[in-house]
């Protein structure tokens, strides 16, 4: 590339657009234009977008602002188009430094891109929890290689961070609040989530697998180092979400997820459940997909640190009064639903933890008997989940 | 080398280093330059060589009436697929032009032209490129990044209907017109060409048109040829294989295998079976408020719980389906998917 030529066209371009005076087609004209190498800058400001702003087929982009705070896209406006930004079948874009605020859709959707960052970039719902607030904040699916730190997601109806179905993931240094998920871990392979502060949202960390997706068998995925604290807002995802069946009150939860090692976590005053390890059937959906498991398996819970405060669990949800029920203002901090997948020996090993109580729901023999709260035959016994390698006390990511 | 053939070359290499990957290579500034027409641009009289045809399915773009033609470069044919699509040469261009008269009850009078897209096959594949008209119409010029016009007209009972029409930009183009990464044309496929069309000598059925003009290459015997219906028509079939068109031309460019929308796993291509994958008591992924507080896709016998239903009558960019294309609801094409959402079991 003539360097010259290149600086002559983009000054034309620079010029053209100052008159021009619409950001919206500013930018998303130099989406199209953009070349290898290039940087395309959200000017510091309060801009606001009416239409989705789209990127596609593009390779080693960086789109920059200059402060998540100073560089603000706000789609209060929007009347196109169900996502802020969408970024579709590229390589190597890197977000830096802005903010997408109050989308209609999903705030910034990133499909089948191989490379892509997010840092320093927040997703937000300026209003608070609402149902009426997009699904996913920071979303990558069907992505490899994605990285995302030192970002902000608040206010989604599903999940602030989203990640689903991809491969090869570090979500790290983000925070997420005031979601109906903080950070979700959804049929992916390969991830490493740690040193994030998922707080104040309706559960903090998910790890799911669910059927009829293109990718299936979430695998290796690494929850570490994180401060969950506080999860216990209202459920306000809209009915018929899956998340919406999360109970008001969650740290983490595990749901027909393969292969998850949950460690170091601080996880700290969820008032439901401080972990909970389900399978698919409690979302008492009808499964026709016969090449998905629904059982959990390979689930590594240790060293994580609890504490609860003395209180009541969500009464909003059958299993909150249930656990009401039966413990009253004191529930367990690590939940399993007991299932266990008939094919497998490495179900689920807790070790090491700091004042962890468990129960096992047990749902399969003996569910209906939680309903008295006289018969006390469901497992607290820890050791029947003991596992067959010893996790190191001085564990530190893979 | 000549004065003319260096400047042929210079500017050969300027624009590939001002445009380099970027696809406006490709496109003329403006529709004109192309010289598809004779005569009055606007009036869309076709020069030899530029071949009308229309579609048994049509997406609904906010009721905008549609010409479409198709250019094949001089000698060249399309090769028939055993999958029912063709293979174009280099050099092939669809034209579409989106249009209003002012009023439906008089389809022909005072006609408003649009836009017009291009969707050209490059050799960087396919590529679409939204050509706007102007007040006078009189030209159309490429607008990369879109465009919005302020369009309104009085529709089938008289009543008027204002909205802001949207032209895509060049990424929603492929946004559509995707499958596994490569941009793809939709409507030029054999079960949506198998009918009549009205030439100038007379009706007759496009594919045997075209094979008539040496523009296809293998085309099996046409009895043997599948033919999606024509939703609109109430007697083009069933009412489960006109809300299966309707669904496949509206939908299934998005939700099937190797289109975005595949991440739900609600795939709605003319050819899925698995009613699961059809949306038949599937939970929503993904959706959102999208699933306006109902629990499946489709509930059989039971339109006003179904999703579908719901994202269908929408006209909330966060909520409605299709995501882009229209500013209004199909109403017709509603009520023939509640039917037959109403007539399963």
């Amino acid at each position: 590339m003539n360097h010259s030529v290149k600086t002559a066209s983009t000054i034309l371009f620079f010029i053209s657009t100052l008159f021009s005076g619409n950001i919206e087609k500013e930018l998303q004209t130099q989406f199209i234009l953009a070349e290898p190498g290039d940087t395309v800058l959200i000017p510091e400001g309060f801009h606001s977008i009416k239409g989705t702003l789209s990127i596609e087929g593009k390779r080693n982009l960086v789109i920059r602002g200059v402060g998540m705070n100073k560089s603000i896209l706000s789609f209060a406006n929007q009347d196109e188009g169900a996502q802020g930004i969408s970024i579709t079948n590229s390589s190597n874009i890197i977000l830096e430094d802005f903010s997408v605020r109050d989308s209609k859709g999903d705030a910034i959707k990133v499909q089948y891109v191989d490379g892509i960052v997010f840092r320093g970039v927040t997703a937000e719902w300026t209003g608070g929890p609402d149902p009426m607030n997009g699904a996913y904040g920071l979303y990558p699916v069907q992505c490899t290689n994605v990285l995302i730190e030192f970002s902000v997601a608040i206010g989604a109806s599903d999940a602030g961070i989203y990640v689903g179905q991809s491969k090869d993931i570090v979500v790290r240094n983000s925070i997420a609040y005031h979601n109906v998920a903080g950070i979700e871990i959804e049929n992916s392979i390969n991830a490493e989530v740690y040193d994030n502060d998922a707080i104040l949202n309706t559960g903090g960390i998910l790890v799911f697998d669910l059927p009829d997706l293109v990718q299936k068998k979430g695998q290796n995925v690494h929850i570490y180092r994180n401060l969950i604290e506080e999860n216990n807002i209202d459920n306000f995802a809209p009915p018929g979400n899956i998340v919406g069946k999360v109970l008001p009150g969650t740290g983490i939860m595990v749901l027909a997820a393969h292969n998850v090692h949950i460690y170091e976590n601080t996880i700290r005053n969820n008032k439901s459940v401080g972990t909970g390890v389900v399978s698919y059937f409690i979302t008492e959906e009808v499964l026709t997909d016969t090449s998905y498991n629904p059982y959990t398996s390979d689930i590594h819970i240790y060293q994580n640190s609890y504490e609860r405060e003395i209180g009541l669990p969500t009464l909003n949800y059958e299993i909150g009064q249930l656990l009401a029920i039966k413990y009253g203002r004191t529930t367990p901090d690590i939940i399993y639903d007991g299932m266990q997948d008939p094919g497998v020996t490495s179900g689920l090993c807790i070790q090491n933890n700091t004042k962890a109580d468990f129960t096992n729901l047990d749902i399969e023999h003996n569910f209906e008997k939680w309903y008295s709260p006289f018969i006390s035959n469901f497992s607290e016994d820890k050791t029947i989940h003991s596992c067959q390698i010893q996790h190191s006390i001085a564990s530190n990511s893979n | 080398m000549n004065y003319l053939s260096r400047r042929v070359l210079s500017t050969l290499i300027l624009s590939t280093c001002i445009f380099g990957e970027n696809p406006l290579k490709y496109a003329k500034p403006k529709l004109s330059d192309y010289g598809f027409f004779v005569g009055n641009m606007a009036d869309h009289v076709p020069k030899a060589g530029v071949i009308p045809y229309d579609v048994s399915a049509q997406l609904f773009s906010d009721y905008a009436l549609k010409s479409r033609f198709i250019v094949l470069p001089k000698g060249e044919k399309l090769d028939y697929q055993p999958d029912g699509t063709f293979d174009f040469p280099i050099g092939s261009t669809l034209i579409k032009t989106f249009y209003y008269p002012a009023d439906f009850r008089q389809l022909t009078n005072n006609i408003r032209l649009i836009e017009t897209r291009l969707l050209i096959h490059t050799p960087d594949g396919w590529l679409g490129f939204p050509y706007v008209w102007n007040e006078k119409q009189t030209e159309a010029v490429l607008e990369i990044a879109g465009e919005r016009v302020e369009s309104s007209f009085l529709n089938e009972n008289g009543e008027q209907v204002s909205f802001n029409y949207s032209v895509p930009n060049f990424n929603q183009c492929k946004g559509c017109h995707v499958n596994q990464n490569k941009m793809i044309p939709i409507g030029p496929k054999v079960r949506l060409l198998n009918h009549d069309f009205y030439y100038q000598d007379g009706a007759m059925n496009q594919l045997e048109k075209w094979t008539a003009l040496e523009m296809i290459n293998g085309l099996p015997d046409l009895s043997s040829l599948p033919h999606t219906p024509d939703y609109s028509n109430l007697s083009d079939g069933s009412i489960a294989g006109r809300a299966r068109s309707w669904i496949d031309i509206n939908c299934a460019h998005c939700h099937r295998l190797g289109a975005p929308g595949e991440t739900s796993g609600l795939l709605l291509n003319i050819e899925e079976t698995n009613l699961t994958k059809l949306g038949v008591f599937k939970p929503p992924v993904a959706a959102g408020r999208g699933s306006g507080n109902r629990l499946h896709t489709i509930v059989p016998g039971k339109p006003n719980e179904s999703i579908m239903i719901y994202r269908m009558e929408s006209r909330d960019p966060g909520i409605m389906m299709p995501e882009l294309g229209r500013k209004l609801v199909d109403k017709e094409g509603v009520e023939l998917v509640r039917a037959w959402i109403k007539n399963m079991k």
